[in-house]
């Protein structure tokens, strides 16, 4: 149902505007096919097992009121949702394959794994982190705008010192991550904490969770690209 | 057989990436929360559909989506359906490529219209404004955020100047924007941005990202190539601030 939109302007495209046959169709519809049924057995799974413990988890962790709980699930939970968030873990191997083709890395498997697992452990502890900070902001009720003013301020700081060839990959790394798993795991936290915390409005302050998972991932890839590629 | 030997490569590193959140839930149930689990066969079969389903979608991906949207950029800035039969054209000109926009927009705006997580959103903003903020208004706002964006980050990646100009660009208009506006919209705006770039919009928008530049002239892909979902982030939150402010001018507006 997500992909019907796609496939018809992508039809209308094709048929109407281009008129020019697609290569290799039978293999495209093949993989269309298991595109559709992989990702409706990953949302089933995902309603039947991950987000009834995670909204579970999340609930009593702001019950117990433990703050040094909270503050390790926080980041155990930002981290290992955005590792396993299949977005990231097509765009970090196609970040790979262009920076291979550009010349900017060995064309060897090993080279190319340990670039996109570098970005998505980056992404992925950038994440943690964010998830943390945004918990700290439940619990203290500082303003947001503040905050993500200072996120932005510090992300065009470091894109003067970012490498030309890490930038785009690393704005992009923002919207990413907060995909299928992330989204509803991080928001069942943050609504969690704020039903639990007096004096905070649940629907208020239970959003801005995922803004902050979106901003952090940002300035820590364009550090991993200074790292790995140096200063631009 | 090469198919069977690829999908259970992918099946083994599907493993991987869903162990972190495997151990993270074990441990916490385990020994912090101290509980038993309710209905653990139900989630034992999900787990596997997890796995079997993050599997077959990444394996589909690299059949499907990533060269589709390869192939429509490259076809879409083919010389020759640019030039529409005529041979000499400039490349270099972005006013020739008024196709690849109207993709660009269409295909922003008819995802992110069906998109599950924010619909979901959308309900929640409309508890949340006390119903001055429609779900429907606010779902065609986020849409036409992103295929503004999209579109102008095809523009972008045409025209070849940097991203971080119009990003900026793009912050200081929240930012000003956030002043205005009523506290209430702010976090859900900020949010907006982030749940607007599925699963699926993703590989289809990097990939039409990708082939433009690596057909029109001059550009390279790993300079120019990204950013794309950047702008699908970006511009999202400045529609939905912009469509907060109007619904509170038409609840406070002075009546007749």
């Amino acid at each position: 149902m997500d992909l019907l939109p796609i496939i018809l302007v992508i039809a209308f495209f094709q048929t109407v505007v281009i008129r020019q046959p697609l290569p290799q169709l039978t293999e495209m519809l093949i993989g269309a096919v298991m595109v559709v049924i992989g990702l409706a057995l990953f949302i089933e799974g995902l309603e039947m097992a991950l987000f009834p413990i995670g909204e579970n988890m999340a609930q009593a962790l702001s019950r117990k009121g433990s703050v040094v709980w909270l503050t390790i699930f926080a980041f155990a939970l930002g981290f290992s949702t955005t590792i396993a968030e299949p977005a990231l873990i097509a765009i970090s191997k196609e970040a790979a394959l262009i920076a291979v083709s550009s010349g900017l890395l060995e064309d060897t498997p090993e080279r190319i794994g340990s670039y996109a697992m570098g970005l998505r452990l980056t992404v992925a502890v950038s994440v943690g982190i964010a998830i943390l900070l945004g918990v700290y902001r439940i619990l203290l009720n500082w303003p947001i705008h503040y905050l993500i003013m200072s996120g932005y301020f510090l992300v065009m700081l470091i894109t003067f010192f970012a490498p030309k060839e890490i930038i785009g990959i690393a704005y992009d790394a923002g919207g990413v991550t907060t995909s299928t798993i992330t989204v509803p795991l991080v928001t069942a936290l943050g609504v969690g904490l704020a039903t639990v915390i007096r004096g905070t409005n649940p629907l208020l302050d239970g959003f801005g969770l995922i803004a902050f998972a979106s901003l952090l991932p940002m300035i820590f890839v364009m550090i991993y690209g200074i790292t790995v590629f140096g200063t631009g | 057989m090469d198919q069977v030997i690829h999908f259970s490569q992918n099946l083994l590193l599907t493993c991987r990436d869903l162990l972190p959140i495997v151990l993270l839930f074990a441990f916490f149930q385990i020994v912090v929360i101290k509980q038993r689990i309710a209905n653990l066969k139900r989630i034992l079969i999900g787990s596997i559909y997890v796995l079997v389903g993050l599997t077959f979608f990444l394996s589909g991906l690299e059949d499907a989506l990533f060269p589709l949207g390869k192939i429509m950029a490259t076809q879409l800035t083919d010389p020759e359906f640019v030039g529409g039969g005529e041979k000499a054209v400039d490349l270099t000109d972005w006013k020739n490529y008024i196709w690849v926009y109207v993709f660009a927009a269409t295909i922003g705006f008819a995802t992110t219209i069906a998109e599950p997580s924010l619909m979901a959103v959308a309900f929640k903003a409309n508890q949340v404004s006390g119903g001055s903020i429609s779900a429907w208004g606010l779902r065609i706002a986020v849409a036409v955020g992103v295929a503004v964006g999209i579109t102008l980050g095809a523009f972008r990646i045409i025209a070849g100047t940097p991203l971080y100009v119009y990003i900026l660009v793009g912050y200081v208009i929240v930012i000003v924007q956030t002043a205005f506006s009523p506290k209430s919209m702010i976090p859900l705006a900020y949010d907006s941005g982030g749940v607007t770039t599925s699963t699926v919009t993703v590989p289809i928008v990097a990939a039409l990202g990708l082939g433009l530049s690596a057909s029109v002239p001059g550009r390279d892909p790993a300079i120019d190539g990204f950013g794309l979902i950047a702008f699908a982030s970006l511009f999202p939150i400045i529609s939905v601030l912009a469509y907060g402010q109007f619904a509170n001018y038409l609840v406070h507006k002075p009546k007749h």
